[in-house]
């Protein structure tokens, strides 16, 4: 009887689940649907700790102290901070899938049930074990470099590429010796090759290349889960983690288009070191400054305005005097909408977060495909600290170590005004011969300070 | 269930999860990825399970943990996911 009350509640959960996700298709019902979702595990873990003969004094200890810390991290975490706060949260999804895996390995095999003896128990248990502790490391590196705890650039060492391959090897070992003979040594050996097997993964990788990165263990952790639930037979998991493994797999296929790269170079390209020394082809030229007041004619008899933030805009924490800037045009008549690209922050959909958190209207923000089409009657496009996104080699230049990359097409604007911190060619090193086109101008210095002389120059206009 | 049935699940899930996120835009990409980690979470389920019966104070010692990290992830991803969505704000009529 409980069994299948168990099992009817697990179902419910599951529908919540589905819906929750289904509201998050727009941002009028995405709150309602985080409610669904939230309710769902609510249910799911009501009913489980209602199993009869279940200890709960260390339960209740574990969890008051985990939704503590959630709490405390989920209201205090900053938003440009949220790509850390997802890496990490991954991380302790992933090891906690894997401790799971383990104890109820440990569990069975007190027990010397039949089941720890079967061949099938043994590779699900194997795959939670791996995904799991890979995902943690892997989550942990991210998190770190998102932190600048680590640097930022790739960890590349001599020979890296054959010692990531013999601890790959080394996993592959452990998983037949796991299948074949069973026990706690081959368990805890995955269990360590897959902890190495994360290190090695995420280190290699740059900052830029973050976004897939988080994208990519986001969807180990609901991997992780789904294993977890073939160990357990239990089917809320599969499924719940099921849903986690195809968002992130889908969020990191967006971003590698994104990048126009594919999932291996991401892995195993080390962009950042290599491409960025090739791309030195010197085209070069005159960036041409502007003062703050033409700017602000500029900007104040425009039509339309687009603006395009990148990460340098986070980074400045300029987002506010941005929204700034948008009331006093908006105010003045001139159309203003911001252009968007998917990999503009360090997560997907950050800089739609960032921007929503200073008051921009997420109607006023498009994607893409929806407004390259509008910067030829744009009379004014306004760059904020975004660089490789805006760079028209990407489209025009074969030779370009961003070729093929899909970009918003800024240069077509009728003028283009970009802010910028310095004359250096940024993050990934490569030349972007917008700034040295007639129709732009720069403004140097700190984003937050310049789009406040902006504002200022405007109300004098 | 057999290994079968599980699988069956699992793909079926799958494919409705491809579904319903492809209906996603991007501009709800990040709170969908806090969402959906918290939703990864569900492996406490499992947790509660191997601490609540685990007769070997290790094994108890194990889930536990697992029981912490899990709260962690499921608190934590679904409060902030909510402060997310609560700055989401359409354009005011007649702006």
């Amino acid at each position: 009887m409980t069994a299948t009350l168990t099992d009817l509640a697990y179902m419910a959960a599951t529908v919540l689940f589905i819906l929750g996700l289904k509201r998050l298709g727009s941002p009028v019902t995405a709150r309602r649907g985080n409610v669904l979702s939230m309710s769902g595990m609510a249910l799911a873990i009501a009913i489980t700790l209602a199993t009869p003969g279940l200890r709960l004094g260390w339960i209740a200890l574990a969890v008051a102290l985990g939704a503590a810390i959630g709490l405390a991290l989920a209201y205090r975490v900053r938003m440009t901070a949220m790509p850390q706060m997802v890496a990490l949260l991954n991380g302790f999804g992933g090891l906690a899938s894997a401790l799971v895996g383990l104890g109820s390995y440990g569990h069975e095999w007190g027990q010397a049930t039949v089941l720890a003896a079967e061949t099938d128990y043994r590779i699900t248990i194997g795959f939670s074990l791996a995904i799991g502790a890979l995902t943690f490391t892997g989550s942990l590196v991210a998190f770190a470099k998102l932190q600048e705890l680590l640097s930022g650039r790739p960890l590349l060492f001599p020979g890296r590429r054959i010692v990531t391959a013999l601890t790959a090897a080394a996993m592959l070992a452990a998983f037949a010796w796991l299948v074949l003979e069973g026990g706690a040594g081959p368990a805890a050996a995955i269990a360590v090759v897959a902890l190495i097997l994360g290190l090695l993964l995420v280190l290699p990788i740059g900052g830029a290349d973050m976004p897939v990165v988080v994208a990519l263990l986001n969807s180990y952790s609901g991997m992780a889960a789904a294993a977890t639930g073939f160990v357990l037979q239990n089917s809320l998991l599969i499924v719940g983690g099921a849903l986690v493994g195809t968002s992130g797999l889908m969020l990191t296929r967006i971003m590698t288009k994104a990048m126009n790269r594919s999932l291996v170079n991401v892995m195993f390209g080390g962009f950042g070191t290599e491409a960025g020394a090739a791309a030195a082809s010197g085209e070069g030229g005159v960036m041409r400054e502007v003062s703050f007041e033409d700017a602000a004619i500029q900007l104040a008899y425009a039509r339309q305005v687009i603006f395009v933030p990148g990460y340098g805009m986070a980074v400045a924490q300029a987002q506010t005097a941005l929204r700034e800037l948008d009331d006093l045009l908006t105010a003045r008549g001139v159309a203003v909408k911001y252009a968007i690209h998917p990999v503009a922050g360090r997560m997907p959909g950050h800089m739609n977060v960032l921007l929503a958190e200073a008051n921009v209207p997420y109607d006023k923000l498009f994607e893409l495909e929806s407004i390259n089409h509008e910067f030829p009657n744009t009379e004014v496009a306004v760059v904020i600290g975004a660089n490789d996104v805006v760079n028209p080699d990407a489209r025009d230049n074969p030779g370009s170590p961003i070729s093929g990359m899909p970009i918003l097409e800024v240069d077509r604007a009728r003028s283009v005004i970009v802010l910028k911190r310095g004359r250096g060619r940024g993050f990934s090193g490569v030349e972007n011969p917008l700034f040295f086109k007639e129709n732009t101008g720069m403004l140097f210095g700190d984003a937050k300070q310049s789009l406040a002389k902006l504002a200022g120059a405007l109300q004098d206009v | 269930m057999t290994l079968l049935t599980m699988l069956f699940v699992l793909l079926l899930a799958s494919f409705l999860g491809a579904e319903l996120i492809s209906k996603v835009p991007q501009t709800l990409h990040t709170p969908l990825m806090s969402g959906t980690n918290a939703v990864s979470g569900i492996t406490i389920l499992g947790a509660l399970i191997v601490a609540g019966a685990a007769a070997d104070p290790w094994v108890e010692a194990l889930g536990l943990g697992a029981i912490f990290l899990a709260t962690v992830n499921v608190v934590g991803g679904f409060a902030v996911t909510d402060r997310m969505l609560g700055m989401f704000r359409r354009r005011e009529p007649g702006k």
